[in-house]
């Protein structure tokens, strides 16, 4: 059993079983695999490659075509804000450049403590919700900078809870 | 109206079993396991229902294509809602989620499918977690899984996350990547209903959120309860995605073939500022633009008469541009969505997409002659029906479309006269960066890059 098998068993062994064919779970995986090291890392694609019965190239091909695997490390929150026609019609373009500039990065980069990355995202299926972004897969709407910077506020707290906690 | 899909405005908390099973929930399963899977399929073509995902084709029509002597075979529910505009299927999902488990196995039922599977875009994350525990739930009270309702028919349903591909929500690319593969979409024949054209090889049907979720209410009250809402050719209700330039946008479930007028000022709440409409986009990015001309907003929405004026009803996606709106700026944007979007498969979409983005790119900074409106028309009219799927053909209409209805918003930013004038007023502000286009796409790799770039 490899490191993923072991941490993540309940959860792949669930996986596996919804399909006929283990190749199915490919994408399920490269999810687990991306929460646990950050990014599909060469370590993480290896493993799943071998739980999947694929070849590495495949599985790094997969992980290559679909955008919300990140082949490289982000930040703690990665912030994607849709900047689509809709979302455009709404005020979306100001607001992303309003919030790269607030967090001092460039698009796709990503904050100096290792926080944040910004960057645009094609359609989210929430147009009539805009400005909108998705932090982490979930979903902040109907936003503006005064909210953002709230929100901002609280993942800082979050994080800073959490290394307290763990010292 | 009363609402057949978000029946959440008049059942409070329709998403919990209890609640939905004491309101008729399950009840359209009930009543189909009693019945033939013929039977199933002729009610459900005898109410005209057409698929809710854009191409609207028959319902029942797309079950009876299911081989009987087949003994595998799959439904695919398509709830990889990316159409720029739509965001119809998440409400069903999150508001009435049981009503889609229900009509997805009614479909399994009439084609006697061995399991369900729900190919939820990955940005749904939250949903399919939601979905999860109403599957679940289900299983508990006996509606999935081994001998459903104590008859001899037995059918599992899963969910599955998408990774964030538009492509994923055509039928065939679809499949693919639910099999593990590239989401790229597969050479037809064999159709997905044939015996190698499915999801494994097997018969497939793949049916759109919306579309599987009218199928409970036409089990239960009947094709001809169905039929009282719309037209004789678009029978039902519709639910109608508004956005854009309007004072309220959102989702509204509607009868098929109200107007564009209808739905725009009494239900969006018209205009902000009172301004006037220049375009619509009834389909999201992928349909043919329309000036808003009288004619065009008492339009009836409906798949008869959106043809007539040389558009789609689609998913129904419409987004509203209004009279201060940049048509170019707005044509942009849609070129960017496709040209990141395309999968990379057929080379006049890879192609076609990328240079259509890059002429139009530098028709709008000013940099444009005169020639290069006709250029992009032209790379535009080469993509169409040339494709193995439909992105190449969607991907042409925001730029034959706008240019056909809306020729003088191009030529102000190439015509020599108009352009200084233009230059001083500044370029609409774009996405910070060129969109990247998808892994192995050729253009990015192989330095196919226009000369000067």
């Amino acid at each position: 059993m490899n490191q993923l098998q072991q941490k993540y068993q309940d959860r792949i062994t669930h996986t596996l079983s919804k399909y006929p064919d283990k190749r199915s779970a490919v994408m399920p995986l490269l999810y687990i695999a991306q929460e646990e090291y950050g990014w599909v890392s060469p370590e993480g694609i290896d493993q799943v490659a071998e739980i999947c019965d694929m070849d590495a190239t495949q599985v790094k091909s997969i992980a290559g075509f679909y955008t919300m695997y990140s082949e490289k490390p982000k930040g703690k929150y990665w912030l994607q804000v849709c900047t689509d026609l809709p979302c455009a019609l709404r005020g979306a373009d100001q607001f992303h450049e309003d919030l790269k500039a607030y967090l001092e990065v460039e698009e796709g980069g990503t904050t100096a403590d290792g926080m944040f990355t910004v960057e645009h995202v094609m359609c989210l299926a929430a147009c009539d919700k805009a400005p909108m972004l998705q932090c982490n897969f979930h979903f902040a709407e109907n936003l503006d900078m005064d909210k953002m910077k709230v929100l901002i506020e609280q993942w800082r707290n979050e994080v800073n809870q959490q290394v307290n906690g763990s010292r | 109206m009363k609402h057949i899909l978000f029946r959440e405005h008049e059942v409070e908390n329709i998403r919990e079993l209890d609640v939905y099973v004491n309101n008729a929930g399950y009840a359209g399963l009930k009543k189909a396991l009693g019945m033939t899977p013929d039977e199933v399929i002729n009610t459900v073509k005898a109410s005209g229902l057409r698929g809710r995902g854009g191409a609207g084709f028959p319902t029942g029509v797309k079950w009876s294509f299911i081989p009987k002597n087949e003994p595998v075979k799959y439904v695919a529910v398509n709830a990889d809602e990316s159409e720029p505009g739509t965001f119809k299927d998440r409400q069903i999902m999150e508001n009435n989620p049981h009503q889609l488990i229900e009509g997805a196995l009614i479909c399994a039922y009439a084609i006697q499918a061995k399991a369900v599977y729900i190919y939820l875009r990955g940005e749904f994350w939250d949903l399919a977690t939601q979905l999860d525990q109403c599957i679940e739930e289900a299983r508990k009270a006996g509606y999935l899984g081994q001998n459903i309702l104590g008859s001899t028919y037995s059918c599992e349903v899963y969910t599955h996350l998408g990774a964030g591909a538009y492509i994923c929500g055509e039928e065939s690319a679809l499949l693919n990547s639910l099999e593990g593969k590239l989401g790229q979409p597969r050479v037809r024949p064999p159709f997905p209903a044939q015996k190698g054209g499915g999801l494994y090889g097997e018969p497939t049907v793949v049916n759109n959120v919306e579309t599987l979720a009218n199928v409970p209410f036409i089990l239960y009250e009947g094709p001809e309860a169905f039929r009282a809402f719309g037209t004789e050719k678009s029978p039902g209700t519709k639910v109608f995605c508004v956005s854009g330039n309007v004072v309220k946008p959102g989702n509204y479930e509607l009868p098929l073939g109200i107007t564009f007028r209808e739905l725009i000022y009494d239900h969006a709440g018209g205009i902000p500022d009172g301004r006037g409409i220049k375009g619509i986009l009834p389909s999201g990015a992928s349909g043919p633009i329309v000036p808003a001309t009288d004619e065009v907003l008492d339009t009836p929405l409906t798949y008869e008469d959106m043809d007539k004026i040389g558009t789609v009803l689609g998913s129904a996606s419409v987004i509203v541009l209004d009279d201060s709106i940049d048509i170019a700026w707005a044509a942009s944007k849609m070129a960017k969505f496709f040209k990141h979007e395309s999968c990379g498969k057929c080379t006049p979409c890879r192609e076609g997409t990328y240079w259509i983005d890059k002429v139009l790119d530098r028709i709008i900074t000013g940099d444009g002659a005169p020639s290069d409106v006709d250029l992009i028309l032209n790379v535009a009219k080469n993509m169409q029906g040339v494709t193995l799927c439909a992105l190449g053909d969607f991907a042409a209409n925001p730029i034959i479309a706008t240019i056909k209805h809306f020729p003088d918003e191009f030529k102000r930013y190439v015509d020599p006269a108009l352009k200084q004038e233009k230059k001083a007023v500044a370029a609409p502000k774009r996405a910070g960066g060129a969109a990247q286009g998808r892994a192995g796409r050729g253009t990015e790799k192989t330095g196919l890059v226009p000369a000067g770039d």
